[in-house]
């Protein structure tokens, strides 16, 4: 009956899944209203919109997580009814999460067949069989490893292509792939690229979710923008701009967004005071080999570099968690920093890339995650003030608009962004003069991104010296008033804004990236 | 077939199962015997040690399953003492009513541990203590804290004692069978990998499609009806119902189930480690017998126990130092 169907209306215009007028409500609150999503076969569709706009309610009731309150999800034209993720697989609809939803301890092998094993003439599994099977599926994606081997032993990337293999092997329709590049290196996001291209040659759909915009624009054919709980809209991605896209999801006026810049960090917050901190040729087991900057009060100082170019690494040292084997750390008041415990006594910070390694403790509430490292500035006759603790945890979530069903919420219910804000809250709590910002927008929505963004200038304009790391060179260029660009573990140049471009700062990166040595920094 | 014999055998070799260790040190053990006691490999040492510890090997087995799920099922040893019971008062009508009783009784049991932890979500740790408790109680008021004697009129009796196949005696055949079929169940059903996959990650597991609860539910049965046969033959094994007996006893199985390499944590295990790992912890009891014999030492048993618990100790050393395997390739 379907193949009916798709005969006599088939041209391109069949969808592969049409989800009409969706609605969900959880517990009384609307997630979502009246949302819309069609993909046809063999497309990249993308799906973008802030946290909270309901981009992943919609794609849990798509693969039967959640049960919708409203509307209709159809498949080549039938309704679809789909209530566990087991029907969905069986359906042909395969998710590969954020976070690896795959079995580390056990092989490649049964990651990819569990649950499907071929079986022997005796109802049993048939190892040889198994093994073949994925051994085949891997090679259509130019991978070849041991599949005998633990999943857990290979790298993200290569299990990111085991859980694409999966849903291969389920014959999938649509393969949902979730934030997929969030933890990929450059080569790997090209290999799963050209992954994405093979399915899509197959007519396999591909539903792509990223905060990253410049991929959709590599790899997407369409996108839909989700705002509210609702579709604002669907567009050919070649029809689009990245503006129009950022406005339409925060539902802002274009022309208001460009005239404040793309990040929240541009414009000025007042004259920088005082060198507070100077670091000069430091070296360190980590990689770096002499590297120089300064910091000084109420200013933003990036440092630029590629990745393994010694950013993070330098930040490490400052704060004193990597030893130093050459060059010195000071303080304006002449103190060394050795240890994190002497960097956080003199007013240091320092927001760490990793946000689920290094920071949140997950299962604590976001008022114990604030005041983790201040308890002992909050006792009162040696026990914890839980007055006075209340209170500043609610001047934060209302000064950082955290949002948050209350401050006894445990952290891991939050959203990235949310979880962020709270991090950042923590360090803010204990009122630091110099605040080292690694990547503090990664893996966040758009929205939030803004936020943070604006929190960090409004902290800057009130005193505060930032030291920022960020991938995004956006970020860089329109938020710090200098930027160190580093190279090999040295620092070789320096950028003052105003006046930085993206495209000086990249070059500037290049340029020093062919030739090192051969310049130094003018420090 | 021989592809696949080639790739197990690569990555016990290679510690992938971290069970490496338990059949070296298993091997060790046994040769060591084999060479300072003359009767060791005898067929009567042989004959006594696999029935005694036959019910050891089915409850470790049965409790790997739970374990490999991350879970743990503490009831097992009071469970073997309710059924043991169980089985003494069924033995007048026969060694086919009375296993079979025993073991539905055991399974019962387990029924109420799956239903505690994955009806009514208890952490397996308090519902199986429950269990023990309340399986503890029913022993003691089903035997009025008596021993039960067997029926010796009764066929019951064959288990133990008389051989099959003119061999070895019947419950070491039926262990056999049981750690065979689990084995299967384990390595080649979808059950099976089910089990292992909950336990190296359930909501992974369940994102997957795969039948989670329905797994665990078969672990805790599993494991109740392993402990009601361990039940039976500690009947035939001391001739009578114990309702007194199964103290420690999952103690001694999770220890060999540990020392098979399986991670506590679940997801990476074998039903021929654990086997071994029961072997093992057995024959430390039976070389210090040997040993209590030639009459130079003379160890009570309290102290066999100190010397069992620093070779389970020396034996989890060797395990982790041999299992130590280099990272895998990156990319």
């Amino acid at each position: 009956m379907n193949a009916l169907r798709f005969l006599t209306i088939g041209n391109d215009m069949t969808d592969l899944i049409e989800m009409e007028g969706i609605g969900k409500t959880f517990a009384g609150i609307v997630a979502l209203n009246d949302a819309r999503l069609s993909i046809r076969p063999g497309e990249v569709h993308a799906i973008i919109g802030q946290n909270g706009a309901g981009k992943s309610t919609l794609i849990k009731i798509l693969t039967g997580v959640y049960r919708r309150s409203a509307g209709d999800v159809r498949m080549n034209g039938a309704p679809l009814a789909i209530s566990t993720p087991r029907e969905a697989q069986d359906a042909g609809i395969a998710t590969i999460y954020q976070e690896l939803s795959l079995v580390p301890l056990r092989s490649v092998t049964e990651n990819v067949v569990m649950g499907y094993e071929p079986r022997t003439r005796f109802g049993l599994i048939d190892w040889t069989a198994a093994h073949a099977r994925t051994r085949e599926i891997l090679a259509r994606f130019g991978v070849d490893i041991d599949v005998t081997r633990q999943l857990g032993s290979y790298s993200t990337a290569v299990q990111q292509l085991v859980a694409i293999a999966r849903a291969v092997s389920l014959d999938a329709k649509l393969v949902i792939m979730d934030e997929a590049t969030s933890s990929l290196d450059d080569q790997e996001i090209e290999t799963l690229f050209a992954v994405i291209n093979t399915l899509k040659a197959t007519g396999v759909a591909v539903l792509y979710i990223s905060h990253f915009l410049d991929e959709l624009y590599r790899i997407c054919d369409r996108v839909t923008i989700m705002r509210d709980g609702q579709t604002v809209n669907t567009h050919r991605v070649a029809e689009t701009t990245k503006l129009g896209l950022v406005s339409e999801m925060l539902g802002r006026d274009a022309s208001e967004i460009q005239a404040a810049g793309l990040t929240a960090l541009s414009g000025g917050h007042g004259e920088p005071g005082e060198v507070l901190l100077e670091a000069t040729e430091i070296r360190s087991k980590t990689g770096l080999r002499g590297a120089s900057f300064t910091l000084r009060r109420r200013e933003i100082v990036g440092l630029g570099g590629l990745l393994g170019s010694g950013r993070t690494e330098a930040a490490r040292a400052v704060f004193g968690l990597d030893p130093l084997t050459g060059g010195t750390v000071r303080l304006s008041n002449g103190a060394p920093l050795d240890t994190p415990a002497a960097a956080i006594a003199m007013g240091i910070g320092f927001l760490t890339e990793d946000r689920k390694a290094d920071g949140i403790i997950p299962d604590m509430s976001v008022r114990e995650n604030i005041t983790l490292a201040m308890l002992p500035r909050l006792k009162r006759l040696g026990a914890v003030d839980r007055e006075r603790e209340r209170k500043l945890v609610q001047h934060y979530i209302d000064a950082l608009q955290i949002k948050t069903a209350g401050m006894e919420q445990p952290i891991r219910e939050l959203s990235g962004g949310n979880q962020q804000k709270v991090l950042l809250a923590r360090w803010l709590a204990l009122e630091p003069e110099i605040l080292i910002l690694d990547e503090p927008t990664r893996g966040v929505d758009v929205g939030a991104k803004f936020e943070i963004q604006s929190i960090i200038r409004k902290q800057v304009a009130d005193g505060l010296s930032v030291l920022l790391i960020s991938s995004e060179f956006e970020e860089l260029v329109e938020g710090a008033d200098r930027i160190v660009v580093l190279q090999d573990g040295r620092s070789v140049t320096e950028l003052h804004n105003p006046g930085v471009t993206e495209s000086a700062l990249i070059g500037a990166m290049a340029h020093h990236a062919d030739a090192p040595d051969t310049k130094r920094s003018p420090l | 077939m021989s592809d696949t014999f080639s790739i197990d055998l690569r990555r016990y070799l290679r510690g992938g199962g971290h069970s490496f260790g338990v059949w070296v040190a298993l091997v060790v053990v046994i040769v060591f015997g084999l060479m300072r006691y003359e009767n060791f490999g005898g067929a009567y040492n042989i004959s006594s040690f696999l029935n005694y510890n036959a019910m050891f090997i089915v409850i470790a087995v049965g409790m790997c399953f739970v374990i490999l799920t991350g879970g743990v099922d503490l009831s097992v040893g009071s469970v073997a003492a309710f059924t043991s019971v169980v089985a003494a008062y069924l033995s007048p009508f026969g060694i086919q009513v009375a296993l079979p009783g025993a073991v539905l009784a055991g399974l019962a049991i387990g029924g109420i541990n799956a239903l505690f932890v994955v009806a009514l979500r208890i952490p397996p740790f308090i519902a199986t203590l429950a269990t023990m408790l309340g399986a503890k109680g029913g022993a003691l008021v089903i035997s009025g804290a008596q021993t039960i004697a067997i029926d010796w009129g009764s066929n019951f009796t064959k288990l133990g004692m008389e051989k099959a196949f003119d061999l070895l005696p019947w419950s070491i055949f039926i262990t056999a069978a049981v750690v065979i079929a689990l084995w299967i169940v384990l390595e080649r059903t979808s059950i099976g990998r089910t089990v292992l996959a909950v336990g190296g990650g359930e909501d992974a597991a369940g994102m997957m499609g795969l039948h989670v609860n329905r797994a665990k539910v078969f672990v805790y049965i599993l494991s109740g009806g392993c402990a009601g046969l361990a039940g039976v033959f500690l009947a035939s094994g001391f001739g009578a119902g114990q309702p007194l007996e199964g103290i420690g006893w999952e103690l001694s199985a999770i220890a060999s189930v540990v020392v098979g390499g399986t991670l506590l944590t679940g997801g990476v295990g074998s039903v021929g480690a654990t086997v071994a790992g029961a072997l093992l912890l057995g024959l430390v009891f039976n070389i210090l017998n040997f040993e209590n014999g030639r009459g130079v030492i003379s160890l009570s048993a309290y102290w066999q126990m100190v010397i069992r618990g620093g070779f389970l100790f020396a034996v989890i050393l060797l395990q982790s130092q041999l299992s130590r395997q280099p990272k895998g390739p990156q990319g």
